[in-house]
C-alpha cells in the first residue's frame, strides 16, 4: 500500500520533515517547490509508517484504501507526479 | 527580563510567526495584536467554507501559540488604538503581519456601479467577517459573473453555485446561507484574461468546480495556440499540464444535467460594465498569447470586436495590494514594507532595529498557507540573530496600561470559540459563528 496526499495540502511541509525515506516532493528548496499546487508521496518509496498522517495538520494524508470520494482521484495524482517530473532516487541525486 | 514581542495581525503569517519564535526562544513574551475580536485571519475569514479540511489548522495554531502561553490581543487597532510609536516604547521587537487588506481594481468604466464588488467582500460576507455582514449581494439575478481564475474566483464561483444544502452543513454565516437559499442565480461565467494553459487555478480547484452535484461545468472546445503549446512543453508545471488536461475533458463531456451552470471562459478581459444605476452587462473582448521580448508569457487584445454579456452581478478577483501602516516605511511601488528577510528597511535602506515583517505585507499576496512557515522562520531567525544586540523597550512590559477597553484576551476568545462550537455541534456543523462585532465583544466579556 501507499499514503496519498489530497488536494486539501497546504504545503507547509510537516510531512518533510518527519518521513522517514524522504519520500514526499518536492522538498523545500527544489527548483518546483514553489511553482507545487501540493506535495506528493511517492508510492514507490513509502513504507507506509503513518508518521506523515500524524504530522499534517489539516488531515490531508490517507491511506489508498481509505481515500474519501471526493479526492480519489490523488492515487494516481501521486504517482503520476513522480512519473512526469522525476522519482524520488532521481531527485535525491539530483 | 524575557524580551517581549509584539506581532500585529494573528493570521496565518502571524501565527507561525509566534509558533516559530516560541520554538526557537522559548523565553519570549509574545503579544499577538488583532484588529478583529477573533484570530486566524483568513482562516477563518478567507478560507471557503467547503473546505473544512483546512479549518482545521486553527487547532495547530492554538497548540502551538495560544497554549504555549502566546498571549491574544483582540480588536485591538494598530494605528488607531495604539501607534507604531506606542509599539516601539513597550517591546523589545515589533512584528507587522497585516496582509495584503485592499482588492486591485480593474480601471475599467463601470467598475464602480451597484452590483459590481470586489470578490473578497463577498467571501468576508459568507464567511461572517463582523465588518461585512450588513453588505448585500443581489442573488435575485440570473447570471453573475466571477472576473479571474484564481483560488478566490474559483471559491465564489462554488459558493452562488453549489446545493446550500451542502453549505448548510459548514460554518458559513447563516446571513450569507439565507440569502444562497434564496438565489436565483443559474449561471456563473468566469472569465480568465490568459489561455487554458496558463489558468491560475489549481488542478484541485478545477477538477472541484467540475464536479460540483448538480452543476455543470461549460468549457468551450479548444485548440493550444502555438506559444502555449511551447510553454507547456519546454517549461510547463505540472500543475499547467494538469488544468489542460482537466479542461479539454471538461470541454468534450455532455452535459450533467445540472440545475445551475458554471461557464469558463479562457481568453477573455472585460473591457466596460455597463448599466442604468446597476450592473445589467459586461463587455468583454478575446485575447491572443504571445511571448514578449523578455521571454515573458502574456495575454493581449486580438482584435476590437465586442461581446457583450448580460448579467446582474460582478465579483471581481484579479489580485491584492497591501496598505500602508502610519509611521512604518513602505514602498509604494512593491506594495510591501522594504525588507531584507523580514528585517523591514529604513529610507537609507539600512535595517530599522526591532522593526520585522512576515506574509503578504513582506514578500506581496503570493503562496498558500503552507508559504507563510518558511517565511516565517525566515524572519524569526533574523529576529532570533538581533535579540543578542537589541535594547529592552524604554517602557517594556508597560503594554497594559495602554490597551484600550473592549481588548478581547485568550480567555475572551475561548469564550467565542466554545460558544460557537457549541452550537454548531447541536446543528452537525463545526461551528455556528457569530457575525457582528456587538455579539463577538459581549461573548468575550461574559
Amino acid at each position: 500500500m501507499t499514503y496519498v496526499i489530497t488536494g486539501s495540502c497546504i504545503k507547509d511541509d510537516s510531512c518533510v520533515e518527519v518521513c522517514p525515506v524522504d519520500c514526499i516532493h518536492p522538498k523545500p528548496g527544489a527548483s518546483d517547490f514553489e511553482t507545487a499546487e501540493q506535495l506528493y508521496i511517492d508510492p514507490e518509496v513509502c513504507i507506509d509508517c503513518d508518521a506523515c498522517v500524524e504530522a499534517c495538520p489539516v488531515d490531508a494524508i490517507y491511506p489508498d484504501f481509505d481515500v474519501p470520494e471526493k479526492f480519489e482521484y490523488a492515487l494516481d495524482l501521486n504517482a503520476e507526479f513522480f512519473a512526469q517530473t522525476g522519482s524520488t532516487v532521481e531527485r535525491t541525486a539530483a | 527580563m524575557a524580551p517581549r514581542v509584539a506581532i500585529v495581525g494573528a493570521g496565518p503569517a502571524g501565527a507561525f510567526t509566534a509558533a516559530a519564535l516560541l520554538r526557537a526562544r522559548g523565553d519570549v513574551q509574545i503579544d499577538l495584536i488583532e484588529r478583529l475580536p477573533t484570530p486566524w485571519g483568513l482562516l477563518r475569514g478567507g478560507v471557503a467554507p467547503d473546505h473544512q479540511e483546512i479549518k482545521r489548522l486553527d487547532d495547530t495554531f492554538e497548540r502551538q501559540t495560544l497554549q504555549r502561553g502566546c498571549r491574544f490581543l483582540g480588536n485591538v487597532e494598530v494605528g488607531t488604538d495604539l501607534s507604531h510609536g506606542d509599539l516601539m516604547r513597550h517591546y523589545t521587537a515589533v512584528i507587522y503581519a497585516t496582509g495584503a487588506q485592499t482588492d486591485k481594481s480593474l480601471g475599467i468604466p463601470g467598475e464602480d456601479l451597484p452590483g459590481s464588488r470586489p470578490a473578497t467582500e463577498f467571501v468576508a460576507w459568507y464567511n461572517g467577517h463582523p465588518d461585512y455582514r450588513d453588505r448585500t449581494f443581489d442573488l435575485s439575478v440570473k447570471r453573475a459573473v466571477v472576473i479571474g481564475n484564481g483560488n478566490v474566483a474559483a471559491d465564489v464561483t462554488r459558493v452562488l453555485t453549489r446545493d446550500p444544502d451542502a453549505l448548510a452543513q459548514t460554518d458559513i454565516a447563516d446571513h450569507a446561507l439565507a440569502a444562497l437559499r434564496d438565489s436565483r442565480i443559474e449561471e456563473v461565467v468566469v472569465l480568465g484574461r490568459r489561455g487554458p494553459a496558463q489558468a491560475a487555478f489549481t488542478s484541485a480547484e478545477l477538477r472541484e468546480l467540475g464536479n460540483l452535484d448538480g452543476v455543470d461545468l461549460l468549457v468551450e472546445p479548444f485548440e493550444l495556440d502555438p506559444v502555449s503549446q511551447q510553454w507547456l512543453h519546454e517549461e510547463g508545471t505540472f500543475t499547467a499540464r494538469k488544468n489542460v488536461q482537466l479542461l479539454r475533458e471538461f470541454a468534450t463531456r455532455g452535459p450533467r444535467g445540472g440545475g445551475r451552470r458554471i461557464v469558463l471562459r479562457v481568453l477573455r478581459s472585460p473591457v466596460a460594465i455597463r448599466g442604468d444605476g446597476r450592473v445589467a452587462a459586461i463587455d468583454i473582448q478575446r485575447n491572443e498569447i504571445v511571448r514578449s521580448d523578455d521571454g515573458a508569457i502574456r495575454a493581449r487584445a486580438a482584435d476590437d470586436a465586442v461581446e457583450t454579456i448580460e448579467c446582474g452581478l460582478v465579483l471581481r478577483s484579479v489580485g491584492y495590494r497591501a496598505v500602508p501602516l502610519p509611521d512604518v516605511p513602505f514602498d509604494e511601488r512593491a506594495y510591501v514594507l522594504p525588507n531584507d528577510r523580514g528585517r523591514v528597511l529604513g529610507a537609507d535602506g539600512e535595517p530599522v532595529p526591532g522593526v520585522y515583517t512576515v506574509g503578504w505585507i513582506k514578500r506581496g499576496p503570493t503562496g498558500i498557507l503552507g508559504t507563510n512557515k518558511r517565511d516565517a522562520q525566515e524572519t524569526v531567525r533574523c529576529l532570533v540573530e538581533d535579540l543578542s544586540v537589541l535594547p529592552p523597550a524604554p517602557d517594556e512590559g508597560g503594554i497594559d496600561a495602554r490597551l484600550p477597553a473592549g481588548v478581547v484576551t485568550v480567555d475572551g476568545w475561548r469564550a467565542i470559540d466554545a460558544h460557537e462550537r457549541e452550537r454548531g455541534h447541536a446543528a452537525g456543523r463545526p461551528r455556528i459563528k457569530l457575525a457582528s462585532r456587538d455579539e463577538l465583544l459581549g461573548l468575550a466579556a461574559s
